[in-house]
């Protein structure tokens, strides 16, 4: 056993959407300050890989390991699901999700939505939830809406305000799901930046994206998805300066 | 002026027994609506069938004639009750099946039934992008409810449950059938006994009109309330 426990290992996902089985067989080990990138065309299952990293679909077959504490699942009628769900609740509260529609809760401010799950999760004060709320608005740059609700802010604000959401857990790894597909392209860069930054100051990250800039500079590692399968993986130098296989070739070449 | 001929004091306890009854079938509609919406979004398919049955059954069937089946029946199941417990135990307990808690059971079952389609439609239109939200926050099925699917859902129930209310709210005329006072009772025995049904009748209609008004003005802020944040209003 190392010394310090991995903080999120998936073995060998399996996942069938009816007939069609989408993951083939998937595995992944995030140690502490990885960035890891998913790539792949549509349809690759990168998005539905993500989605099983905190059981938001339940995979047919496979392990998930949080610091090495095995998720458990039983089956049932409605196939197999995990046997307690109290301990997948402390488990995502570890893990927090940036989304690609956003996905902050409408009905509330910014700054409600910032400190919803601390509070009502964590158990945290909401003094302190608010002083840390504060703090991290001011890191995404959104410090004059604190008091706006998501549907008065452009899309690019939204997403940085999910990213500061997803802060206030203080998690120990942060899952994005393609996170700047639906900006304006004038939007992404700040998106990508707040991203960035949260790279460099050590944060573990899981990320589905189309941005190769990004998995090119800022992770350390890259996977490439076909049909629910590993088609290459390994440091972004290696996978997208000189790709293998002709699928990855063809994915990564310029399209116009 | 009106001249009620000494029937005022009664027509106002008339009253008040409608507000009572008609708020009464409300709590209990609104509890009954929102665990028919559940069981009916349900994936078990006994607690859906058993919801399916209920909001057929209660839409097929007139509400005066369940009315009268809860009223009379229940006294007879009460009856039972008591003959066990004296049979059995030597205990003689015997209570009658009131009108008024006959009225409110039935009201608020049949509208239980209605509310619960309106609460149905209403979580199916909440985004389900909102609660992933909320799970993958590590928030519990009861916590995601609570501070999620409820106040988004309610923006999208409440002119169906304004309306049953208004609906509810004139229903609960029927209970004059069932030996009850309420203010349409007391305003049809005047009417007979003095021969002038329009003084009696008129300030009901107005009375009415007067508690369906203030339901106007508090459904309306209501709903200002759970549009916050969605933009329009």
């Amino acid at each position: 056993m190392a010394a310090t426990p991995i903080p999120l290992e998936v073995r060998n996902i399996k996942k069938r959407f009816g007939e069609t089985e989408v993951l083939k067989g998937l595995s992944l080990k995030a140690h502490k300050g990885d960035v890891i990138t998913l790539i792949g065309a549509s349809g690759s299952g990168k998005s539905t890989f993500l989605r099983c990293m905190n059981l938001l679909e339940q995979p047919d077959e496979g392990d998930l390991l949080l610091h090495g504490e095995e998720i458990r699942f039983k089956q049932t009628r409605y196939g197999r699901e995990p046997a307690d769900w109290k301990q997948v609740v402390r488990m995502r509260a570890k893990l927090s999700m940036v989304f690609q529609s956003f996905n902050l809760w409408a009905h509330m401010t910014l700054l409600e939505n910032i400190i919803e799950a601390p509070i009502h999760v964590l158990g945290q004060p909401k003094k302190a939830a608010i002083e840390q709320a504060h703090a991290l608005l001011e890191r995404v740059g959104l410090t004059a809406r604190a008091d706006a609700y998501p549907a008065q802010m452009s899309g690019g604000q939204q997403q940085r305000g999910a990213i500061a959401r997803a802060l206030a857990m203080n998690p120990e790894v942060m899952l994005f799901d393609e996170p700047t597909s639906a900006l304006d392209p004038e939007l992404v860069g700040d998106v990508l930046k707040v991203m960035r930054d949260l790279a460099d100051e050590g944060r573990t990250m899981v990320v589905v994206t189309h941005e190769m800039g990004f998995a090119r500079d800022v992770s350390s590692q890259v996977i490439y998805l076909h049909q629910g399968l590993v088609e290459e993986a390994g440091h972004p130098k290696e996978v997208l300066d000189n790709p293998q296989s002709p699928r990855l070739k063809q994915f990564l070449a310029p399209k116009y | 002026m009106l001249d009620l001929q000494g029937y005022g004091p009664r027509l106002l306890e008339g009253a008040g027994v409608t507000i009572q009854l008609a708020l009464l079938s409300l709590a209990l509609a609104l509890v009954l609506g929102l665990i028919t919406a559940s069981a009916k979004m349900s994936r078990n398919r006994l607690i859906h069938a058993i919801a399916t049955v209920y909001t057929t059954l209660i839409r097929g069937v007139p509400d005066l004639v369940l009315m009268m089946l809860l009223f009379f029946g229940g006294q007879m199941g009460v009856n039972v009750i008591s003959d066990m417990l004296y049979d059995s135990f030597e205990i003689d307990y015997y209570i009658s099946f009131n009108a008024f808690a006959a009225g409110v059971l039935t009201i608020g079952f049949i509208f239980g039934a209605y509310m619960g389609e309106t609460f149905r439609g209403a979580f199916m239109a909440v985004d389900n992008g909102q609660i992933e939200a909320g799970r993958a926050y590590g928030m519990n099925n009861w916590l995601v409810f609570r501070r999620i699917r409820f106040p988004q859902m309610m923006r999208h129930a409440l002119p169906g449950l304004s309306n049953n209310w208004m609906v509810l709210l004139k229903t609960t005329a029927l209970v004059s059938v069932i030996g009850l006072s309420d203010m349409v009772r007391v305003a049809a025995e005047a009417s007979r006994a003095t021969h002038e049904p329009f003084v009696f009748l008129l300030p009901v209609a107005a009375a009415y009109l007067m508690i369906a008004s203030v339901s106007e003005w508090i459904f309306a802020r209501l709903q200002k309330r759970y549009n916050i944040g969605f933009g329009g209003h």
